[in-house]
């Protein structure tokens, strides 16, 4: 009986102390691991092997650069590596650099930057932004420093399944609910709308609603930075937005058994009539043959309009590179041409930043460039390590709205929960 | 704990002789393979635990290889021989992590507190390195005087500007000025110095990793004070370092005058934002002792408290109602079982045991699956995961599931030694089959199954998984946000930890020893039940 309390205990103790003592930290899940277990913290590291360029990445992205990585490491007469690190990515990343057991790149979006520059965990990078959307570099600048080589941008729209609805691009909410229920030609979806909630709340996905119901989540000073006294979570505008929010839950049209592992199946199985998802949600869609049409995200009727979050996803080098060389070179040569870019482009799509890139893909893949009209429209998610204490009270207080529980008590109470973890 | 065999084993009774033939030429052989084999590992890992610089392990490791050999290659210390690998294990596995995470529940280990206060002012200043507004780009060439080793240095950089179609050859020493080569003339291929008499050009892989030191060399730029070229992968620019660490009163300070002073900033130390002193500057602190802040936050934070209280008392409810559901069908089922009159009990035991043989974390996503509307194969249109009541019976159905085949093994067990006159003497008496169960049947068996229950107990007291893998701590409730409907003690102080609103291991750490202190204080209770169910029998 002992034994078993004390080996209770001791996996909490040892929970703890693996993440905190940097020997033995590190816990990512090797490349070719598909790990669905979320508890995964104690899969082995990669071994860094004789690489000369080891580079972390998720599963998604590691597929993408594995064949032009390979190639740009014999062109340079080196050997290079990528591992998809399945689970918490950034807060593995993190860890191991500091403990000098990471890799010299990892890729991630650009919301990490503060985070990762607080913890000291990359360094800065002069890059030639030459042919390289402004917008995509700022978005990883933090402090006026440019930290990372953006490759690519992401943001939501909407699909629409086109035999379960007439309408392909709706101008508002409601005008969307009202075509999802009058149905199209393969009758009414189960679903109107897909918009991954899940039980805890997925503050991105809502992001675009939760703009258009007036919230926003941080103000700005004058100079264009982010004024963390001022959480729009809370306010007068989170409030009515999450009013707005409610609704569709009552309404059934938002609901917190759709989550992120089953918003997009769902869809692709004919049991929504509309999803909202960004580009990385094409390639199921089109191996499923679904019948689809791409738009902006239509705001609430009368409302201000939907601003999808914008994420750029980039490459950063790690403050404790045993190859900066390599690092800082490929990071350089990433942005030089479209070489690189292209070759990830053709296995995982995704909006490229460079604009001979995206010339190219305008008449060769047009629907995925419809996201880039939508960029416009978007806003980048902040970078600013304070983004960490908003996504989960947010996405928590949304996902309790849909629920059914009061507006007013629940962002109010995330206003509070945010404001006091940013401000103390 | 098996050191009670030691001296009873090997001896007979006749003295001091046969434990000599007992070691035989086999065994000698065995105990130089097995020593050497520590000895391999010892020697395989010193060098790595130095370069990792991970002391504590290398005392752990050091420590433990010599008393291996005290112990094992002398014949004296029988008892230690048997006691050594389980006080080894013991240490390294529970209580080396016990006085780490005591030791980090006193300081602000978390996002912005990882690494020493060195590494913090040594990353601020590299993070404020710009590039001059009129920065050349330079092909760069690092080379060492013949003779000098390529890993030491000094380095020489051989630099031409990538505007320059002329190929001017420039180069610096560390400390000295950016200028003109005039010396033996290079040879240059594709703008690049490949060779100079004298010198020795070092590889790319020779320049990748030497690539700390060579960032050192320190080359100003004529005309400026204080920008120099700064090397990034194979090309070098011109920048400058916008902050500037102040040793003598320890604070930053920008190249536009602009002061960071050191300031107390919640819990830690850090250098404050010249626009709000009340943020540390981009977020950036060290690891340091805050002595008891984190427990007094945990006992004076109303929040806090009661969000622990809260997670404390459901900690309790589900981790009992698991025990008592799954013994109650367990031991139905094993009583139902046990009746002769029952056909084809060897194939109705091994259908009531497959629930166990399922990977719980396989059941756990499947039920997962269930109690969502959109997913469930039955057409429920319940939400069972979205309200706390309904997510907390969900909990109890899934651990029913997957905890009764266990009570129903130990139950059947404990069922078939219970002697049959027992029974017999029972209903001789006049007692009727539900008194004989519950009077009679029921307190034998608890005699050797309650340990098992309070074990059982203990386990699912931090039974993180079955909350992890289900419901995620999920639905949130009003207003709270590290506790949801369904979190446990230890799956909150997981999210605490390593949620989603930044790593807080200071904290978490305190939440855990408090924990460890609750569970050790349940497990002394449980303890006295068990005895005194023990004095029973």
């Amino acid at each position: 009986m002992f034994k078993k309390t004390f080996a209770a205990v001791a996996a909490v103790a040892m929970t703890l102390t693996l993440a905190a003592c940097s020997d033995d930290a590190e816990k990512p899940a090797p490349t070719d691991v598909t790990t669905t277990d979320t508890t995964s913290t104690e899969t082995p590291l990669p071994e860094r092997g004789d690489a000369d360029l080891v580079i972390w990445a998720d599963a998604n992205r590691t597929a993408a650069l594995e064949a032009p990585l390979k190639a740009w490491a014999d062109a340079n007469g080196i050997k290079a590596v990528v591992y998809t690190i399945a689970t918490d990515l950034q807060a593995n990343f993190v860890t191991a650099n500091q403990a000098q057991n990471g890799p010299d790149i990892v890729i991630g979006a650009q919301d990490w930057t503060g985070k990762l520059v607080q913890n000291s965990a990359i360094v800065p990078v002069q890059i030639s932004a030459t042919g390289v959307a402004q917008s995509a570099i700022e978005a990883v600048s933090y402090g006026g420093q440019t930290y990372g080589a953006p490759y690519a941008i992401e943001t939501l729209g909407l699909f629409a399944n086109n035999t379960l609805t007439n309408v392909p691009a709706p101008a508002t909410i409601e005008d969307m609910i009202a075509a999802a229920q009058a149905g199209g030609s393969a009758g009414v979806a189960e679903n109107p709308l897909c918009l991954q909630v899940g039980t805890t709340g997925d503050a991105y996905h809502m992001q675009p609603f939760f703009t258009s119901g007036g919230g926003y989540i941080f103000g700005t000073n004058a100079d264009g930075s982010y004024n963390t006294k001022d959480v729009g979570v809370g306010s007068e505008g989170g409030i009515a937005a999450a009013k707005k929010i409610a609704e569709l839950g009552a309404s059934g049209v938002l609901k917190t058994s759709i989550d992120g592992s089953n918003s997009t199946s769902l869809f692709n199985e004919g049991k929504c009539a509309y999803l909202v998802s960004g580009p990385w949600a094409l390639a199921a869609m089109r191996d499923a043959n679904v019948d689809f049409a791409l738009s902006q995200i239509p705001g609430f009727a009368g409302m201000g309009p939907a601003v999808p979050p914008l994420g750029v996803q980039a490459f950063f080098v790690a403050s404790n590179a045993k190859n900066p060389a390599y690092a800082q070179q490929f990071l350089t040569d990433l942005l030089k041409d479209t070489t690189i870019t292209k070759a990830m482009n053709s296995v995982d799509a995704r909006i490229p930043v460079q604009d001979a890139l995206a010339t190219e893909l305008q008449s060769s893949d047009p629907v995925l460039m419809q996201f880039l009209d939508f960029a416009e429209h978007a806003a980048a998610m902040p970078n600013i390590p304070a983004m960490d204490a908003v996504w989960g009270p947010l996405g928590n207080a949304e996902a309790s709205v849909v629920g059914g529980n009061d507006p007013t008590t629940a962002m109010t109470a995330a206003g509070n929960e945010i404001s006091s973890a940013v401000n103390g | 704990m098996s050191d009670a065999p030691a001296e009873t084993t090997a001896t007979p009774s006749n003295g001091t002789l046969p434990r000599e033939r007992n070691t035989g030429t086999l065994g000698l052989i065995g105990k130089v393979i097995l020593l050497g084999a520590v000895l391999a590992l010892a020697v395989y890992a010193l060098p790595l635990l130095i370069e990792y610089e991970l002391w504590m392990w290398l005392a752990v490791m050091i420590a433990a290889t010599v008393g291996i050999f005290i112990i094992y290659s002398t014949k004296r210390f029988i008892p230690g021989k048997y006691l050594f690998p389980g006080t080894l294990l013991l240490s390294v596995f529970l209580v080396i992590p016990v006085v780490l995470t005591v030791g980090y529940s006193f300081t602000n280990f978390g996002d912005g507190s990882r690494g020493s206060k060195q590494e913090t002012i040594d990353s601020i200043i590299v993070s404020s390195v710009q590039q001059t507004p009129d920065s050349k780009w330079y092909h760069m060439s690092v080379a060492v005087e013949d003779g000098d080793a390529a890993e030491r240095g000094p380095y020489t950089l051989f630099l031409i500007a990538e505007s320059d179609d002329s190929d001017t050859v420039m180069f610096g020493l560390d400390d000295s000025e950016l200028a003109q080569w005039s010396g033996e003339s290079p040879t240059i291929i594709d703008h690049t110095v490949t060779a100079v008499p004298g010198y020795q050009i070092l590889t790319r892989a020779e320049i990748n990793s030497n690539m700390a030191r060579i960032q050192e060399v320190w080359i100003r730029i004529p005309g400026t004070e204080d920008a120099s070229i700064k090397v990034q992968g194979f090309r070098a620019f011109e920048g400058r370092a916008t902050m500037d660490y102040d040793s003598e009163n320890d604070r930053f300070v920008r190249n536009d005058g602009t002061v960071y002073p050191l300031q107390l900033v919640g819990d830690s130390y850090c250098y404050s934002d010249p626009t709000d002193s009340s943020q540390c500057y981009q977020g950036r602190s060290w690891l340091q002792n805050v002595g008891l802040r984190n427990y007094t936050k945990l006992l004076t934070d109303s929040n806090i408290r009661g969000q622990f209280l809260g997670a404390f008392s459901w900690t309790l409810v589900f981790a009992l109602g698991s025990v008592a559901l799954t013994f109650i069908v367990g031991f139905f089922l094993a009583l139902t079982l046990n009746d002769e009159r029952i056909k084809g009990k060897k194939l109705w035991r091994s259908f009531l045991l497959l629930p166990y043989a399922v990977p719980g974390m396989i059941s756990l996503l499947i039920w997962s699956g269930f109690f969502n509307p959109q997913t469930n194969p039955f057409g429920w249109s319940i939400d069972w995961l979205a309200d706390p009541t309904l997510a907390k019976i969900a909990v109890f159905i899934a651990q029913l599931w997957m905890g009764f085949p266990y009570m129903f093994i130990v139950c059947t067990g404990a069922l078939q030694s219970i002697p049959a006159d027992v029974k017999e003497a029972a209903s001789i008496d006049g007692s009727s089959g539900l008194s004989t169960t519950f009077r009679i049947i029921l307190p034998l068996l608890l005699v050797s199954v309650a340990p098992l229950l309070v074990a059982s107990f203990a386990f699912n007291f931090n039974n993180f998984n079955a909350i992890q893998l289900l419901t995620q701590g999920g639905p949130v409730l009003e207003g709270q946000f590290t506790r949801g409907g369904t979190d446990i003690l230890i799956s909150m102080i997981y999210k605490r930890a390593f949620g989603g609103s930044g790593a807080d291991f200071g904290f978490a750490a305190s939440l855990s020893v408090l924990l460890f202190i609750l569970t050790g204080v349940l497990a002394a209770f449980q303890f006295r039940i068990t005895k005194k169910l023990e004095d029973m029998a």
